[in-house]
């Protein structure tokens, strides 16, 4: 596969297929993206759509002082705010909320139950392809923020730097709503395992 | 008297709220030690890191859908047009 650098470089010459081969591999995390900050899938694609035509005209004065994706995500979020909707409210942050239910522990704090270690599934290729629909559900059932920042960091693999530039966040706001969002994650994943034991 | 006197030991509960920032290389050297400490006698916990870790693997290999044929004419459509229109001067794609 392509890097997205060798894309870009054929992008500066004019290559029709290179844009169309980035619009594939950035389009899903693009819209999911937007759609935190509008009211609206239509919405969404306007300013997905926008973002694009930012980039074609702006890939000749893009100087690659970041990467192609937080210039691209960075595009995507101001033109999300400018676009005249104003930001939709996303669900209010409780700090009190425990990553892990406080019914998972004893009195003492401790493990109710024991842990499993996973690593016979990290292993198992069918596993972990069945893992693929079951997490990008879950990743899209997160909460706004935490959505935002789990697709920048670990879909995307953004670093945490560019994640708080590209969403105007906190370094510790980042660190809070990543371990929210993982947290979740892990849990899925651990109901899916066990509904699979049993079944 | 002992004024240095070592932390309390963590409990399960307490340690599971420090992984990610473990994780992130974001706690403090006491904090780190303390939290690996407690990994040490807690296979538990150790399995949750354990966890974690696959699960932020696993998220990373999520890949993207597949544009349908429609969406791929129509974005070769929009770059056209786009690269036919000249770009207006003083655009904000700033890096």
């Amino acid at each position: 596969m392509e890097s997205d650098a060798e894309l870009l470089a054929r992008l500066r010459d004019g290559d029709e297929q290179a844009f169309v081969l980035l619009v594939g591999r950035y389009q899903g995390a693009l819209l999911r993206l937007a759609r935190t900050f509008v009211p609206s899938d239509s919405v969404a694609e306007e300013v997905v759509q926008d973002t694009w035509m930012g980039v074609v005209r702006g890939v000749d004065r893009f100087e690659e002082r970041s990467t192609f994706k937080t210039w691209l995500f960075r595009i995507l979020v101001n033109r999300a705010r400018t676009s005249g909707v104003r930001e939709h409210r996303h669900v209010p942050f409780d700090p009190t909320e425990p990553a892990v239910s406080p019914d998972r522990f004893d009195r003492a704090g401790s493990w109710a139950e024991p842990l499993v270690p996973w690593e016979s599934d990290v292993d198992d290729r069918l596993v972990a392809a069945a893992w693929g629909p079951v997490l990008r559900a879950a990743v899209d059932g997160l909460p706004g923020r935490q959505r935002d920042v789990v697709l920048l960091r670990d879909v995307e693999g953004l670093p945490a730097d560019d994640v708080c530039t590209v969403l105007d966040i906190t370094e510790g706001n980042q660190r809070v709503l990543l371990h929210r969002g993982r947290s979740k994650l892990r849990s899925v994943l651990e109901g899916e395992r066990r509904a699979r034991e049993q079944g | 008297m002992n004024v240095m006197r070592r932390r309390a030991d963590l409990v399960c509960q307490q340690a599971v709220k420090l992984v990610n920032d473990y994780l992130d290389g974001a706690l403090h050297r006491s904090e780190r030690r303390r939290f690996e400490r407690h990994l040490r006698a807690c296979p538990n916990c150790t399995a949750y890191l354990e966890q974690m870790r696959a699960t932020i693997a696993a998220t990373g290999r999520i890949t993207p859908e597949d544009l349908s044929p429609e969406a791929r004419r129509e974005f070769t459509e929009l770059y056209r047009a786009w690269r036919a229109d000249d770009p207006t001067p003083g655009d904000d794609q700033s890096d």
